[in-house]
């Protein structure tokens, strides 16, 4: 009789209470992919202030919690929408300090991993290749060189660990205990979940553990670095869910233009994130209509054989 | 000044530069590709120059087959039919850290003379007039691919400056000068509304190679916030062909979604 899993599911609202605090270091990871959107906007909904937040590509969720007040300090590698145009909220921060201004921290986009893989390794830093002549160490302290200790004395530059108090991903589905199986791109989610101290992982359905038992492989999370597990259908759009719904490419559009107008940012937040209890509300508004324009057909997989001892 | 006048009434600027894009990638075998001009030079040059191009996407698709021009470099139809596609380490780590990029194509709001690109602030980085994406993976790019594409839509002495406000993406002289030995060439080609720029490496500066047909050195140097080099051998680029025009604008972007 296979052992069932611990349970670890919680509502969106619960795992916010229970894993994000005021002041914390909040790590959001989805390289355009499976972007943890619900998380964002519960965040906003429950009121969390100065957050240091950490994500890779910064882009509508962040500018959502910029325009939240949840946001202290911003930890990035990419401060646009997608190619889509500009984040309003989070250049009226750094360019007129307006509302208030924004501590930011800027790397590489191999920075950032490499900051994520001293963490969940416990290393007190990370080589690479990248940086040497660049203006950035100048205005990031972070960003060091060391001498390598073998023959070549060879200089390289290095980068700090990444910590977070707590690492939030989307994925695609997981069981009861966490753990998390991710198709399609899988970014930086592993590596960001292990350098965190708390992780909670939001994903599109929780299936039986058999599901997941079937094909071990594609688990990119395992239970035992997973402390919350919650079911949030659609909670990463505007980006995608690969084989679930595809990306919305016009709101991406859009937000150039709300963002740009606080006024119509503040009205956008009001509507969607204030004005909905929860992400099941945000996605019924919406409508029928809009999900089957995002739908996608199916192009599965050949199974695999494990095989099994006969 | 725009394409259109200047060389071929027949062709869009967006077609131009992307032909003179693909015909640069002659025999390259990998290309590391943003989505927009960089993609349809690349997919171009699949169908002409470079047949086992391959091209790799910082999302970490390799060798994608999507069935419609993908919107984002993470479209979901770059994954489905997907040969490989790999995670940020491995992706960032080993492709391209590694050295198995031929060629990398970026963009940048400022260029020098050297080839060091700026994709974060115009003025101060402290209090800047305009916040920019920044490197994203830009500097990845640059450090760790062969050689370095760039495709400029705007030549003019905002963006080819003398002194850039900041440099991102540094080119090799600048990595050499901090005490690192750069492992690439750094930006060899910068691909434009009025010619091709090109250096060789380290130590060379950007040198006007060619212009397209009706464009004029004077013209080109009015636009160059530097004392431009000109090669003794400039050339006229040869203007988009028949056949290059019908291949992108039937095969590679029928919708015409980025030949604006």
């Amino acid at each position: 009789m296979p052992r069932p899993s611990p349970d670890k599911t919680m509502s969106l609202r619960e795992a916010i209470a229970a894993f994000v605090h005021d002041g914390d270091t909040v790590s959001l990871e989805g390289f355009t992919h499976l972007i943890p959107t619900a998380a964002g906007h519960e965040i906003i909904r429950q009121g969390r202030r100065d957050l240091t937040v950490v994500r890779m590509t910064a882009d509508i969720v962040v500018d959502q919690m910029l325009a939240g007040g949840c946001v202290r300090k911003l930890v990035s590698s990419f401060v646009g929408n997608s190619s889509a145009g500009s984040l309003g909220e989070l250049r009226r921060r750094i360019e007129h300090a307006d509302p208030e201004p924004l501590e930011f921290e800027e790397y590489s986009h191999y920075g950032m991993i490499c900051r994520y893989l001293a963490g969940a390794q416990r290393l007190p830093f990370y080589p690479l290749r990248s940086y040497a002549g660049s203006d950035l160490p100048a205005v990031n302290p972070g960003i060091r060189t060391v001498t390598s200790p073998y023959d070549d004395g060879e200089q390289i530059y290095v980068v700090p660990p990444l910590h977070p108090d707590v690492t939030i991903i989307h994925a695609q589905r997981a069981d009861r205990a966490g753990n998390t199986q991710i198709w399609g791109l899988t970014g930086v989610q592993a590596e960001a979940v292990y350098a965190a101290r708390k992780a909670v992982v939001v994903v599109e359905e929780i299936v039986a553990d058999e599901v997941v038992r079937s094909d071990p492989n594609r688990t990119v999370v395992p239970s035992h670095a997973v402390d919350a597990v919650v079911e949030v259908p659609r909670g990463a759009h505007p980006s995608f869910a690969q084989g679930y719904y595809d990306r919305d490419n016009a709101f991406y559009r859009a937000w150039s233009g709300i963002s740009k107008d606080k006024q119509r940012l503040d009205a956008w937040l009001a509507e969607w994130v204030h004005g909905t209890t929860d992400h099941a509300e945000y996605v019924a508004k919406l409508g029928d209509e809009f999900w089957a324009g995002l739908a996608v057909g199916e192009a599965l997989s050949e199974p695999v054989n494990y095989g099994r001892r006969l | 000044m725009t394409l259109s006048s200047a060389s071929s009434a027949r062709s869009t600027s967006s077609e131009v530069l992307s032909v003179v894009a693909s015909r640069e990638l002659a025999g390259k075998r990998t290309v590391f590709a943003g989505i927009g001009l960089p993609t349809l030079a690349a997919s171009l040059a699949h169908l002409t120059v470079a047949p086992d191009l391959e091209i790799v996407y910082e999302s970490g698709v390799c060798g994608a087959h999507p069935s419609h021009l993908p919107e984002t470099i993470a479209d979901a139809v770059l994954i489905t039919g997907a040969e490989a596609v790999l995670s940020m380490p491995a992706l960032f780590g080993y492709v391209l850290q590694g050295g198995h990029i031929d060629v990398g194509f970026l963009g940048a709001a400022q260029i020098d003379r050297w080839g060091n690109l700026n994709s974060s602030v115009i003025g101060d980085w402290d209090s800047p007039k305009v916040r920019l994406p920044g490197p994203g993976g830009a500097m990845e790019v640059m450090a760790d691919s062969r050689e370095v594409f760039v495709v400029m839509r705007r030549h003019d002495r905002r963006s080819f400056v003398d002194e850039l406000d900041f440099c991102t993406s540094p080119g090799p002289d600048r990595a050499l000068a901090d005490g690192v030995r750069p492992s690439g060439l750094g930006v060899t080609k910068v691909i434009t509304e009025l010619g091709l720029l090109a250096r060789g490496g380290p130590g060379e500066e950007l040198r006007l190679v060619a212009l397209h047909p009706g464009v004029t050195v004077e013209q080109a140097r009015e636009n160059t916030g530097w004392a431009l080099q000109i090669a003794d051998d400039l050339t006229v680029i040869e203007p988009p062909s028949e056949a290059e025009l019908r291949l992108l604008r039937e095969d590679v972007d029928p919708e015409r979604v980025y030949l604006r």
